[in-house]
């Protein structure tokens, strides 16, 4: 899937969504959300009270009721709007992601005995454990697992990733996604999914918003909101007895009309949040799409705000795949010159990266070239599981390098001694978390070649930012605890556990939950499947096996362990985004207050004009204008809800002050302005 | 506003605050579920009761059970108290043979009774007998502020315990709050009273020759008992001499501890505390109104000391200052201002050496202007109700104050546990959205804030708002509810307003000038003083019950501190935004507009 970067406002988006903002106007679509459906009911109240009044005996002017039922719709539409724009952008995804979706022809086998009975059918008519075998150039036709061969697959169709990746039987690469294709070599795939049941129908569902429910922290908002809805309700509609009763005893003035009265109480209301709340939701959603991540629900999206612990593999997220080599450390007696010239011939041939690095840190330190080394004379010696040695033999010389044991075992064979000081230097490595790989020419060791696990760069920052931020890392290593707690140490985590196995991990993660702490892991191997499945947010490599994406509750398209992080920080912009928004939506309230209780009261008790600080100039503009600024503002604040209110990695005390002052403040001040020039605006137009 | 004034301010707040960490303190320890000192002392006492009434006092109950027998208990304290005055015409101490109090009126005072509101629609002095005043008033004096204790520690326990049902025993905490802490203090309060001169007997009213003889005029009355009319339609008066005067007595001093200090103020004369037998000398005043705060503030600490964490308590203490505070300026301020109406006619509403100055009309001269703001303030903070004078001849802003105070919800200071328990309701809101703020699903003290909680925070939130104005748009409507408006216009309007507000907030105080003891006005403020009490506190033990279950999240550096001065004015704005959007329309038609309007003569 190709990760597509559109704006809020890409025409594309906008005019379906405008479309859709109609459609959605529908009473079952708004009874989902009670603060709309109160606006909803209010709009056809004075739709109707409208048309009461071209009949001659309405309770106000017509044109003004009119302009207060025209915007009550606008409001509605505004609301409607932003979420068809949400919608709109996943939607886009799910069509590219269709796409993908290609019905190509499946050449199924009987069994793996008999893989020559080809039988050729279609993709949409595989079941679960059906055998299919695919070539060189063909589409992969359904969800499965390798259960024999190894091929190059473009997936680029569903990661965005044009990279070709390699995809084989056994370990934790045998998973293959439907839709993909085989560039080269041959598979036999086990189908493990049922036609519409998999990754890619489950994605585009997801993407779509086609299963999306609320999440609970959205039930319980729209609980809260309710009941500001309830309370505001209550007190417009109270008001018409007060004023009757006011009219009554202060002999004179009019009572409050319907219109004015359903005007304060559409602006009350929290529509602002309201209106905006499932966008902010779907936008959520859609964040984790841009990042590559597909969320199964939404659910997983909000609990991703909340995690206190990270589980984070070393391997590939904490360190660089690979160790590298940092140092020489010669045997007593030898030159460092030599141990390295003999290091780097020993290491010529061995393409694995320690290889390749300690080659390059020959070059750095003593300026030894890369030499093209061949001839008669020259027999490399591979690395193998046996001699767990690799080197090279220049006629008499027998460069060796490996791990202590190995080399020594060497030495003493060729009738050597391996020298106590290397002993002590290569153990003293080891402790510090480095790998020793010893090398020797002939009998005579030279030292010691230090290989260590270099720390990604930048992850000790992001792991300080998230102890500020309140969430705990612990790294997870299958090394030593001597290797583990230096590697720690450097990356800068709060714990680790090492010598980790799956049941460990499982009990670590068991014990934290038991806590109260939220987790999250990411995995790929099925052996990861047991703890990903007891994990909070499990966030599952798009490269792992099947059984560990079933387990996860999020797939990593680019299979990038680092993404955890970023997921934390999407789950708490939805989060933040929210109350935000709540915060302004009822900060609001003050000034409309202050906008329409004068202009509706003023002809019973004219003294209540003291309160019209904004200087409004007609009862009829001021209320017009708390209620247009009500509906615009829904649309001013559309690409804060699709963008998300930024999140910055310090405590929740200095977020909460930040964001107070941000949202809560300005939620204050911002409508007397508006209002006020909405008012200039109306009088200028001579609406007013 | 003198110096003197501001003095005695500010000694009423140091001496409440001085009292917050012993009493609270000691509170924590009686309702501690470990024995302690406190709670070994009394345990023969507890034991005995126990085995007397039945009670299996090692039962964990979960909140339904809780509920139940909260609910159950005060309906039939509730039914006692009607019948006591229905009958008590037959009954033993009434020696001035009162009759049956009438049903409505009695319906009406022994809901109020139960529910902490004590709302007086009768005149104690003329119509309860010594037996009704003792066994059926001061007795749910007692139990009604012992509920709200036992639902505040209930709570509490939600907050405290961790994945299990139980949220204690009802009766072992009825039983703890009435025995440790209401009692004894009570006792020491009513012998100081006593000592004050205050009355604490049995004897019939005496009679006493005036030293100086007046004038009553009377309306003349038919047979049917009728106001006779004239030609005109007015009715007609006379004029007659009098000479004596009844002084009324009876077991007061024990009745007006517990109103003060259980945040009841049913009083136990028809003035209230404005009366001399009630309140005779300035200490008596002073230490009536400092029990008036005594409780609901102590017990912000027991909260903060029983979760483990005391700044939890402090930080909701210093809530209700920060809101308290100011309103108690102003409204002293306002009233030492004088009244807006006169201003322009050339008079002296100064403070002098030879007046008060200010606003003195419905004050006593003998606690003047500083006094009676302190007082109007700390009884509406707390939901007590007494009255040391008539709020309704307040200024209008001045009379804004008390009146806005019970309209926030009773939850600055508030009844007696009732006042903190709707404080943890709005805290519950107000850790919502701003649990959202930080980036994490809300929590509070380790516990999860999810929909249960938030539908029923909501509900506690909501009840009392609707209520109001819902209560106060009947009343206006409803021709016999505008019969009892004594000033029509906006200032009847502020009445009525008052009346709804203090029976829905089950504070209780009235403004006076509403003629509240008929059938319309008591059904009316019965149902409103009902609903007010019993669904809120079934709504705060249901969460209780939910947060008890709940596992309990550590903090951490993302989590939202609760204890911080930011929390401090996001809980108290969150308070004040929703009493301010809920009334301010209501307001504006009452107190603002006659404020502007006085303003404007």
């Amino acid at each position: 899937m190709s990760t597509i970067q559109t704006s809020a406002l890409d025409t594309r988006l906008l005019l379906p969504a405008i479309g859709d903002a109609f459609r959605k106007l529908s009473p079952r679509a708004q009874f989902r959300n009670p603060v709309m459906f109160v606006v909803f009911v209010c709009s056809i109240l004075t739709t109707l009270l409208w048309l009461q009044a071209l009949h001659g005996d309405g309770e106000a002017p017509a044109g003004f009721i009119l302009g207060v039922a025209l915007w009550l719709w606008f409001t509605l539409l505004f609301a409607n709007f932003a979420e068809a724009i949400a919608e709109g952008r996943g939607k886009a995804q799910a069509a590219s992601l269709r796409g993908a979706r290609k019905d190509v022809v499946a050449n199924k086998i009987p069994s793996l005995d008999r893989r020559d009975a080809i039988t050729v059918g279609a993709a949409h008519d595989l079941r679960k454990d059906d055998l299919v075998i695919i070539k060189a150039g063909e589409f992969i036709p359904g969800d499965g697992e390798i259960v024999e061969g190894a091929a190059t697959v473009d997936e680029s169709a569903v990661t965005g990733e044009s990279a070709p990746v390699i995809r084989e039987s056994g370990g934790d690469r045998s998973s293959v996604t439907g839709g993909t294709r085989v560039l080269s070599d041959w598979i036999i795939v086990r189908i493990t999914s049922n036609p519409g049941e998999s990754f890619l129908d489950r994605m585009i569902a997801m993407v779509e918003g086609a299963s999306r429910r609320k999440t609970p922290n959205e039930i319980a908002l729209t609980i809260l909101l309710a009941k500001f809805s309830l309370i505001f309700l209550l007190a417009c509609a109270t008001l018409l007895p007060y004023s009757l009763y006011a009219v009554k005893s202060a002999g004179h003035g009019e009572p409050v009309t319907i219109t004015v009265l359903v005007a304060l109480l559409v602006c009350l209301i929290p529509t602002t949040i309201g209106g905006l709340l499932s966008a902010i939701g779907i936008a959520g959603m859609d964040r984790m799409i841009q990042a590559n991540v597909i969320a199964m629900s939404g659910r997983a999206v909000e609990a991703a705000g909340d995690v206190d612990v990270l589980l984070l593999d070393k391997t590939g997220t904490i360190t660089l795949g690979n160790r590298q080599a940092v140092a020489f450390h010669a045997a007593p007696d030898v030159d460092d010159n030599a141990l390295a010239n003999a290091a780097q011939l020993a290491s010529l041939a061995d393409e694995t990266p320690e290889g390749r690095s300690i080659v390059v840190l020959a070059k750095e330190k003593f300026g030894l070239r890369e030499r093209e080394v061949g001839g008669s004379g020259v027999v490399f010696v591979p690395f193998t599981a046996q001699t767990r040695m690799s080197g090279v033999d220049i006629g008499g010389q027998h460069i060796r390098k490996g791990a202590l044991d190995a080399v020594k075992k060497y030495i003493e064979s060729q009738g050597g001694q391996l020298p106590v000081a290397v002993v002590r230097v290569a153990e003293d490595i080891a402790r510090k978390g480095g790998t020793p790989l010893v090398v020797a020419e002939n009998e005579q060791a030279l030292g010691v070649i230090e290989l260590k696990d270099i720390v990604k760069g930048g992850i000790r920052e992001r792991f300080a930012e998230l102890r500020r931020m309140g969430i705990k890392t612990i790294m997870i290593t299958g090394d030593n605890p001597l290797t583990a707690a230096s590697i720690a140490a450097e990356a800068g985590v709060d714990d680790y556990l090492a010598e980790a196995t799956p049941e460990a991990k499982l009990q670590l993660i068991r014990n934290i939950q038991a806590e109260g702490r939220l987790v999250a892991m990411c995995g790929d191997g099925t052996n990861d499947a047991p703890a990903l499945a007891q994990a909070d947010v499990a966030v599952a490599m798009n490269s792992g096996t099947q059984a560990a994406k079933e387990a996860g509750n999020m797939v990593d398209l680019d299979s990038n362990p680092t993404k955890l992080i970023e997921v934390v920080e999407i789950g708490k912009q939805l989060l933040i985004t929210r109350g935000a928004l709540t915060t302004f939506s009822i900060a609001n309230d003050v000034a409309k207050y202050f906008a329409i209780i004068p202009a509706a009261f003023a002809s019973t008790y004219p003294a209540l004009n003291t309160l019209n600080i904004m200087h409004l100039a007609t009862p009829q503009s001021a209320i017009l204008s708390a209620v247009i600024f009500n509906a615009l503002i829904i649309i001013f604040l559309i690409p804060l809800a699709l963008k998300g209110v930024r999140y910055r990695a310090v405590g929740a005390g200095e977020l909460l002050r930040r964001n107070l002052l941000v949202y809560g403040v300005t939620g204050l001040i911002v409508p007397f302005v508006g209002i006020k020039l909405i008012d200039m605006l109306l009088v200028a137009l001579g609406l007013a | 506003m003198t110096a003197n004034a501001w003095l005695q301010i500010g000694l009423y707040l140091a001496v409440l605050l001085l009292t917050v960490k012993p009493l609270g303190t000691y509170m924590a320890a009686v309702f501690s579920d470990a024995p302690n000192r406190v709670t070994r002392l009394g345990a023969p006492i507890e034991r005995l009761l126990y085995r007397l009434c039945g009670v299996r006092a090692d039962e964990d109950m979960s909140w339904k059970r809780y509920a139940v027998a909260m609910l159950v208990f005060n309906v039939l304290g509730l039914l006692a108290v009607y019948l006591l005055q229905r009958v008590q015409q037959w009954l033993p101490l009434n020696p001035q043979h009162f009759d049956a109090v009438s049903a409505d009126s009695a319906m009406n005072t022994a809901i109020s009774f139960a529910t902490n509101t004590n709302w007086q629609g009768y005149g104690g002095e003329s119509t309860m007998s010594y037996l009704t005043q003792m066994l059926g008033l001061a007795v749910q004096n007692f139990l009604s502020a012992a509920t709200g204790i036992a639902v505040l520690i209930a709570l509490i326990r939600g907050f405290v315990r961790k994945t299990t049902q139980g949220i204690g025993n009802f009766w072992v905490d009825m039983t703890r709050s009435t025995l440790y802490v209401l009692l004894p203090l009570s006792l020491v309060l009513a012998l100081v009273l006593v000592a004050q001169g205050v009355p604490q007997n049995f004897k019939p009213y005496e009679t006493v020759p005036l030293v100086q003889a007046t004038t009553a005029t009377e309306t003349v009355k038919d047979a049917d008992g009728n106001a006779q009319k004239d030609a005109a339609g007015k009715d007609v008066t006379k004029e007659s001499q009098v000479t004596e005067q009844s002084l009324p007595l009876g077991p007061a001093a024990s009745q007006i501890a517990i109103k003060q200090l259980g945040t009841n103020g049913g009083g136990y004369y028809n003035a209230n505390s404005a009366h001399p037998y009630e309140n005779p000398t300035p200490l008596s005043n002073f230490l009536e109104v400092l029990s008036i705060l005594l409780l609901p503030a102590a017990l912000c600490y027991t909260f903060g000391a029983m979760v483990g964490d005391r700044r939890q308590g402090w930080a909701l203490l210093a809530t209700m200052f920060v809101i308290f505070v100011p309103l108690l300026i102003g409204c002293a301020l306002a009233e030492q201002a004088g009244n807006p109406a006169l201003t322009g006619l050339n008079l002296d509403q100064n403070a002098t050496v030879l007046q008060a100055g200010g606003n003195m009309e419905g004050k006593e001269t003998r606690f003047g202007i500083v006094n009676s703001a302190i007082w109007a303030t700390a009884t509406t903070a707390a939901s007590n109700g007494s009255v040391n004078a008539t709020h309704d001849s307040f200024t209008p802003l001045g009379g804004l104050v008390p009146m806005w105070l019970i309209q926030l919800g009773e939850v600055i200071f508030g009844g007696v546990g009732s006042g903190l328990y709707g404080m943890l309701a709005f805290a519950v809101v107000a850790v919502f959205i701003a649990g959202l703020m930080v980036g994490r699903t809300p929590e509070y003290l380790g516990k999860k804030i999810e929909a249960y909680e938030m539908k029923m925070a909501s509900l506690v939130v909501l009840i009392p708002c609707a209520l109001v104005v819902v209560g106060t748009a009947i009343a206006v409507l409803a021709p016999a509810g505008v019969a009892g408006i004594a000033n029509p216009g906006i200032h009847g309007f502020s009445e009525v307003l008052y009346a709804l507000s203090s029976a829905s907030n089950n504070n209780g105080s009235a403004f006076g000038g509403l003629s509240a003891n008929t059938p319309f006005w008591n059904v009316l403020l019965g149902i409103c003083m009902f609903l007010a009490r019993f669904p809120l506190a079934i709504g705060m033990l249901a969460i209780a019950g939910s947060l008890a279950a709940k596992k309990h999240v550590p903090q951490s550096a993302g989590t939202l501190p609760t204890h911080t001065p930011l929390f401090v004015v996001l809980l108290a704005s969150t308070v004040i935004v929703i009493g301010a959007l809920t009334f301010l329309p209501a307001l504006a038609l009452g107190p603002i507009a006659e404020q502007l309007v006085a303003i404007g003569h």
